[in-house]
């Protein structure tokens, strides 16, 4: 629709950039204080970015803030540990189990359909207590699949799948059944490269939502080595009466922000088809 | 919960008119599945409402059968009503903030103008930034000794200083868990107002309503399936994702100012290890998440005859 109206448009930019500005500027703030010494940033507000962005990051990476004890280098590798681990996690199960019950009988499909379901209301908020036990019971404390594994199972994914896969014409799996092909056949050969676009939008919300993990590594990791970057993140604050290290700190935010960000901006696609058909 | 969940319960009933039969494979392939959640969702949370109705002596050595009366205590105990209270307050506010700014953030995108893309990825993007993250952003921001906008406050004359007073630790982490969530608000009422047929639009144009008042009577109402979904999916948000925030940024504290429900369930269980009483806690937030589910649902049905 093409309407003139010169002083609306300069309104809507100016809404808009304003409203970026609202959204950038704490991160701005903190991009700027990640490139200067500790001295500066107690001592006046600098506004823009000063001379020891690369020796804070290195600081970081290397040698870590205070008495967390552990990099921020090995923190960021948990940290990716633990979402590629829970991001592939689900969609692996999610794809097997929504296979299983969309393309076969059997006995108890809609009770392991409804099983499944339930875990959509239970977010580990409302059973942090029992949950840490029989992770604690299972040996799981401090250890990767203790970081993992109790996340990765997922009503949404499986759904999603489900939903998809019921749109795929039941020609194709006539087709590879004629051939003389069996169900995995079927799974591996044609039903797998189809979802991709599925999977690719999956990938971008389950991998932004593994690396933002916080309340369920908090409760379980107490070995440094195990910490997952967020986590350091909020012990590094933790200095009492003390200064905190903020050129550290801000660095390793920076550092925090950057691989999830990175996967929105460069797969923003996925990542708007994900959020809008399947959230979380 | 995401729209895929509850489309794939409303057409249940719709199955494969070709299928596989076998014996064992079917049962293969949701064990994975079927094995992770009932070791980590069903057995803790059943374990949950079974503790709920214990109380252990001081030691842990023995629990004896109390019914109900930890619900009895917690609803008589006046710290969790005040954090009942506080929840009520930070989740109205977060969602009233977080849905109005992004609602005109959205209708401004929405106009076809230049430069559009651009202002939608910087709008979109914050929504990777963890809760926690965002949290650490704006305590910086406002930190009483070394933040930029407390140090501005102070110079026109507000004390800031949100470890002592309840109420700006309050407006603080309303802010941070806001900042975040305009992201995911926008871009569903962005979707949502692209959906709706230019022609509405262009019709009313052409009898010459202003767009001001093609928003009020055109777009508004068609969004309002949009905005209720909104609604529940940032009252989720702020119950249960800002955790982070309340951690990293205040504690709950000062004096239980910001001890939102799920704040206090970490608290009392982990930090104090009052199991009876934090189980019976994280019940009633199971019967909060459930709510919040049923009346999803509803609002599913009631968009599919609108």
């Amino acid at each position: 629709m093409v309407e003139h109206r010169p002083w609306l448009t300069f309104a809507t930019h100016a809404v808009l950039i304003i409203g970026c500005l609202i959204i950038a500027f704490p991160i701005y703030i903190t991009f700027v204080a990640s490139t200067h010494t500790l001295d500066e940033i107690t001592s006046s507000f600098p506004l823009f970015p000063g001379r020891h962005m690369i020796e804070n990051y290195h600081a970081a990476l290397t040698v870590g803030s205070g008495e967390v004890g552990a990099t921020v280098g090995r923190m960021m590798l948990n940290s990716a540990v633990m979402a590629f681990g829970i991001t592939f996690g689900k969609i692996f199960i999610s794809l097997l189990a929504a296979y299983a019950v969309v393309y076969f009988k059997f006995r108890f499909r809609m009770f392991f359909f409804w099983l499944i379901f339930i875990t959509l209301m239970l977010p580990v908020e409302v059973r942090i207590l029992p949950t840490y036990k029989v992770a604690a019971d299972l040996k799981m404390l401090d250890s990767y699949p203790g970081l993992i594994l109790p996340l990765i199972a997922s009503a949404t994914a499986t759904f999603l799948f489900r939903q998809f896969f019921m749109t795929v014409p039941d020609e194709l799996c006539e087709a590879v059944r004629i051939d003389g092909g069996g169900p995995m056949r079927f799974f591996f050969d044609i039903l797998i490269p189809m979802s991709r676009t599925s999977i690719a939008a999956l990938f971008v919300i389950l991998f932004i939502y593994g690396w933002n993990q916080y309340l369920w590594p908090l409760l379980i990791t107490t070995d440094e080595s195990y910490y997952t970057l967020l986590i350091g993140i909020k012990r590094m604050l933790d200095v009492g009466e003390g200064q905190a290290d903020w050129h550290i700190i801000m660095a390793s935010t920076m550092l925090a922000m950057i691989p999830p960000v990175l996967v929105v901006i460069f797969m923003q696609k996925q990542f708007v088809k994900g959020m809008t058909e399947t959230e979380k | 919960m995401g729209p895929a969940a509850l489309e794939a319960i409303k057409d249940l009933s719709m199955e494969k008119r070709v299928v596989f039969r076998h014996k064992f494979l079917p049962y293969l392939l949701v064990a994975p599945q079927i094995v992770i959640t009932l070791v980590f969702f069903i057995w803790p949370a059943s374990q949950a409402i079974y503790q709920s109705a214990l109380r252990e002596d001081p030691f842990g050595l023995s629990s004896t059968f109390v019914g109900l009366e930890n619900f009895a205590e917690i609803f008589t105990n006046d710290i969790y009503l005040h954090s009942v209270y506080v929840t009520a307050i930070f989740s109205f506010s977060v969602a009233l903030i977080a849905m109005s700014t992004s609602l005109l953030l959205a209708v401004m995108a929405d106009r076809a103008i230049r430069g559009a893309t651009a202002y939608k990825t910087m709008i979109i993007w914050p929504y990777a930034v963890a809760p926690v993250v965002a949290a650490v952003l704006w305590y910086f921001l406002f930190n009483p000794t070394v933040g930029m906008i407390a140090f501005t406050l102070k110079t026109v004359g507000v004390d800031w200083n949100h470890t002592l007073n309840g109420r700006q630790a309050m407006l603080l982490v309303i802010i941070a868990a806001a900042w975040r969530e305009i992201s995911y608000n926008f871009l569903f009422f962005l979707a949502g107002l692209q959906a709706i047929p230019k022609s509405f639009i262009e019709a009313a144009a052409i009898d010459g309503a202003s767009p001001v008042k093609r928003f009020w009577t055109i777009a508004f109402p068609l969004l309002s399936p949009t905005a209720f979904f909104l609604i529940v999916m940032n009252i989720v948000y702020a119950f249960f994702d800002t955790f982070g925030v309340i951690h990293a940024i205040t504690e709950g504290g000062p004096n239980g100012a910001t001890n939102i429900m799920v704040y206090k369930v970490y608290h009392d269980g982990f930090l104090s290890l009052d199991l009876g009483g934090s189980a019976a806690q994280s019940v009633i937030l199971m019967i909060v998440v459930i709510s919040l589910t049923v009346i999803q649902f509803r609002y599913i049905e009631r968009k599919v005859h609108y």
